[in-house]
């Protein structure tokens, strides 16, 4: 199929699943706060977390058995550069209080300030990052 | 059934990931290289994901409760300052320097390649620095 309608049907899946959760759970679908629950572990909250985490790995590996073309990429990857990138992320979604799914779907749906402001600096930075490093 | 939902959106959120591309760095260095070779696809993930969940977010807040839960729990930060522009950034050069955003990572894990396991351990790293180091500092001022 067509990259830009998996793109789209792909989205639609993401948006959908952060529904459910919000329905059921009252919850925004944020990856690196609810990944941050294993390395701070509180007590009421770290079973969801680590089920959420389990389940992302389970589906990941579900879809790649079903389609092993939309495997990653992992050719040529430099491991200090990989570990570098590692530790900018994490500091910087736990500094910033969200990522790509916190602030990039949840925040900008609810139309939050913040995340639009997250979201714009976290691309920025990014394309500005692939400019200087490519 | 709390830990049930949590797996299962879980489950059909890394789906969405993997089938839309996202799992893929090669694709993430190519959405941002917007000035060089442009893989522009990336950004239906966005409108697409966006486009469902804002429709359905004011569906689901208009409700009293949540299924499974007696109150809502959005965050309500609203001020703009340096923590989230100076976290922002640094996300976005390591999320440029590697291809990965946290979501994909974490669910890339089964394809059980060693850069993975790299980028989520130094993430973790990364994660733990903050809380345990860095935090107590800043709240400190």
């Amino acid at each position: 199929m067509n990259e830009y309608v998996l793109a789209l049907i792909g989205g639609g899946l993401i948006g959908l699943s952060a529904s459910i959760f919000l329905l059921f759970k009252g919850r925004i679908f944020g990856v690196s706060g609810i990944v941050a629950g294993l390395v701070v572990p509180k007590k009421s909250e770290f079973p969801w977390k680590l089920a959420v985490t389990i389940g992302l790995i389970l589906g990941g590996w579900a879809t790649l058995k079903v389609f092993p073309s939309l495997s990653p990429t992992i050719e040529g990857m430099d491991p200090i550069r990989v570990a570098i990138a590692g530790a900018l992320v994490g500091f910087g979604t736990q500094l910033g209080g969200g990522c790509t799914s916190g602030h990039g779907v949840c925040g900008i749906s609810r139309l939050s300030v913040r995340s639009i402001l997250a979201t714009v600096t976290f691309m920025t930075a990014g394309i500005l990052t692939v400019y200087l490093t490519k | 059934m709390k830990i049930f939902i949590a797996l299962m959106s879980a489950i059909l959120f890394a789906a969405g990931l993997a089938v839309s591309g996202m799992m893929d760095p090669a694709n993430i260095i190519g959405f941002l290289d917007i000035f060089g070779d442009w893989k522009p696809a990336l950004m239906l993930v966005m409108v697409g994901a966006i486009a469902v969940h804002m429709v359905s977010y004011k569906f689901i807040v208009n409700r009293k409760s949540p299924l499974l839960d007696t109150k809502f729990h959005i965050p309500t930060k609203k001020d703009i300052d340096l923590k989230l522009i100076i976290g922002s950034a640094l996300f976005g050069i390591g999320w440029g320097l590697g291809g990965f955003c946290p979501g994909p990572a974490v669910a890339s894990l089964a394809s059980w390649e060693s850069p993975i396991f790299t980028f989520v351990g130094s993430m973790l790293l990364g994660i733990a620095i903050y809380h345990y180091l860095v935090k107590p500092l800043i709240s400190k001022g």
